[in-house]
């Protein structure tokens, strides 16, 4: 099934090391964006390459892969490029969280509790959580070096000012271990209680930007927020329509074109698991 | 009713299926041969081994193809092609005032040792649509001359003897290597010429023409343009001296600057530097240009906010593979994130609404 031109996961062995390397320095400095010397992979930056190039630095044969984009294990870029992997490394893919050891996500955390043993490697398409205040590259460094994030401070409360409420829903900025204010990757702020306090490994990649970092296991990672505005992991206020969760994050989805929506969950295992456990939500067949 | 989207694996199948087809275009035309693609489609295989940073026609050409004509698309085949060869070594920096020049010009002299030779140039051509070629008539060979064997010395040389322009001394400092070590800034002026010179043609186009209408505005003159063939010769360790492994096509730029002086130092022009795969002219002298605009602080000018001043402004967006991917990149399902900016608006429009209508009912 492998294709024999490449070398086992794709890329080459010296590289798979240097991004090794930027991985332990990652993780032995939770939250610190490491600058790493990312390849041109085989799909576009934008599509994952960070997280590809992630997954193919510490995948092993035995492992069993997962990739979600969106939640769903079917969305045509998670098939693309598990398709990759099993081309190129040849390993066994799953679409169960509990059965996988490597998971690949884009936007999403899985609902089901991750364990010991297992690493989750996110998509990022800018690792900076300051960028958007400041453009430059030079000075957002100095200011994490710095620990200077009273710019941040100020933005969230500039939002509560003008809307009542903190108008970040996604890729909402969390500070590691009580040092390094790290983006979380583009989930939505529903998931970011799932970051601290994990069994797991998490490894951010962010192929175009040349950045790695990482979250060891049982990391502290505070969501940013006011003693008067404490954080709140919201979501839409529904159950699923087909397993009936009413704990999980939900798409919308337009039924018909007089607008009738129903909500279901975004991690199609959770929800699918949930059904042949026999849970029916409300539109359920 | 509301089924999962299953089936991503077969439609992704379907749609390269298409996509191979669409390519070939019409049956009953003859399929493009690489070969075609290689010797007359020139100027875009230049374009794709400059700016996918290897040096191989062939390559190119069948990326041009299988890319569909789409240069960006065929440097990133080239690009993702590139990343996966072995390294054996660095070859010797390569002699360009030893190349056989195709076309070498001055902007500045009318005239000078080893003269003016215009070569293949659309310069004075006239824009005219030649309908001959719709009929895929033949080409009259072209008048030859054995070419004069005397030394092709660069211009820039003869002001540096009468110490009219900045010194360039050489250097032994090895390069720093974009591809192989992130980019940070600051970024000398070796890894900054790296960056452009496979930068995206448009952008640094772009970036050049802003400097000559004053953002940044460094008045050059094309010293010299040079196109041409050179060797390239590698140090062998068991041989103990180097030999020549083959020879590529180069166009070589060097911009005369304004000059500039203090109270210290006398006046003297300054220089931009090009050099790009091929014949890539358009892309050389826009590299010169964009060098030269991004040395204002060596060269104790004032910042003046323009874009081709600024350095990270321009490494970081030069890029066009890197370019393109995150701006397509959007086409991609957000519909998490989206979801999550719904419930959001939709929290503050109905928190809007109640206290309008609590002012009225006050």
């Amino acid at each position: 099934m492998t294709d024999a031109a490449y070398n086992f996961a794709y890329l080459d062995e010296q590289t798979k090391r240097m991004i090794r390397r930027a991985i332990l320095k990652g993780l032995a400095i939770p939250g610190y964006q490491v600058p790493f010397a990312s390849r041109e992979m085989p799909m576009p930056y934008g599509w994952g390459t960070g997280g590809v190039q992630l997954t193919a630095a510490v995948m092993c044969p035995e492992d069993r892969f997962k990739v979600i984009d969106q939640g769903a294990d079917d969305t045509t870029n998670a098939v693309s490029i598990r398709a990759f992997f099993e081309r190129t490394a040849g390993v066994a893919a799953t679409t169960r969280t509990d059965e996988a050891t490597l998971i690949q996500t884009r936007h999403r955390i899985p609902e089901a509790p991750l364990r010991a043993g297992q690493v989750l490697v996110f998509q990022v398409p800018i690792p900076e959580p300051l960028r958007f205040l400041e453009p430059r590259e030079s000075e957002t460094r100095k200011m994490h070096a710095l620990e200077e994030y009273g710019l941040m401070h100020v933005k969230l409360y500039e939002d509560i000012s003008r809307h009542g409420h903190i108008a970040t829903s996604y890729a909402y900025p969390v500070q590691v271990e009580g040092r390094y204010v790290m983006d979380p990757s583009p989930i939505p702020k529903f998931d970011n209680p799932k970051l601290g306090d994990c069994p797991a490994i998490q490894l951010f990649g962010a192929g175009r930007e040349q950045r790695i970092y990482a979250l060891p296991p049982y990391t502290r990672v505070v969501s940013l927020d006011f003693e008067d505005h404490p954080f709140e992991a919201s979501k839409a206020d529904h159950p699923c329509g087909l397993c009936g969760a009413t704990d999980s994050y939900l798409d919308e989805v337009i039924m018909d074109d007089a607008g009738r929506r129903m909500f279901v969950c975004s991690d199609t295992d959770f929800c699918g698991q949930r059904q042949a456990a026999g849970h029916r939500g409300k539109d359920a067949a | 009713m509301y089924v999962a989207v299953k089936g991503g694996e077969r439609a992704i199948e379907n749609a390269h299926a298409w996509l191979a087809e669409e390519r070939r275009g019409d049956p009953n035309v003859p399929e493009l041969g690489v070969a075609q693609i290689r010797e007359q489609m020139t100027l875009a295989v230049n374009r794709v081994m400059a700016e996918g940073s290897l040096f191989d026609p062939d390559l190119a050409a069948l990326a041009i193809k299988q890319a569909r004509g789409d240069l960006i698309e065929a440097i990133f085949l080239i690009r993702a092609y590139r990343t996966t060869l072995p390294r054996f070594g660095a070859s010797r920096p390569v002699e360009t005032a030893a190349m056989d020049c195709d076309r070498r010009i001055s902007a500045t002299f009318k005239d000078l040792p080893g003269g003016q030779i215009l070569g293949p140039t659309f310069d004075y051509t006239h824009r005219l649509l030649d309908f001959k070629l719709a009929a895929e008539g033949d080409v009259q060979p072209a008048p030859e001359r054995a070419a004069d064997p005397a030394p092709l010395p660069h211009v820039t040389e003869f002001l540096n003897r009468e110490d009219l322009i900045e010194a360039a001394p050489p250097c032994d400092t090895p390069p720093p290597d974009l591809t192989r070590d992130p980019l940070e800034m600051p970024a000398d002026r070796a890894l900054r010429l790296q960056a452009l010179s496979r930068a995206d043609e448009g952008f640094s186009l772009g970036l050049a023409y802003s400097t000559q209408r004053g953002y940044a505005r460094n008045h050059a003159f094309v010293g010299e343009l040079r196109i041409g063939t050179v060797a390239v010769e590698m140090d062998i360790p068991e041989l103990g001296f180097a030999i020549e492994i083959g020879e590529i096509s180069l166009t070589e730029c060097e911009t005369v600057n304004q000059f500039t002086g203090s109270k210290s130092e006398p006046a003297k022009f300054t220089r931009g530097y090009g050099l790009v795969f091929g014949q890539s002219e358009r892309k050389a002298i826009s590299m010169a240009l964009v060098d030269r605009a991004l040395r204002w602080q060596e060269l104790g000018e004032d910042y003046e906010g323009a874009p081709a001043q600024d350095a990270e402004f321009v490494l970081y967006h030069a890029d066009n593979i890197q370019a393109t991917g995150f701006l397509e990149h959007i086409k991609l399902p957000h519909y998490v994130d989206f979801q999550s900016e719904l419930e959001l608006v939709r929290k503050l429009r109905r928190e809007a609404g109640a206290d309008r209508t609590n002012e009225a009912a006050e």
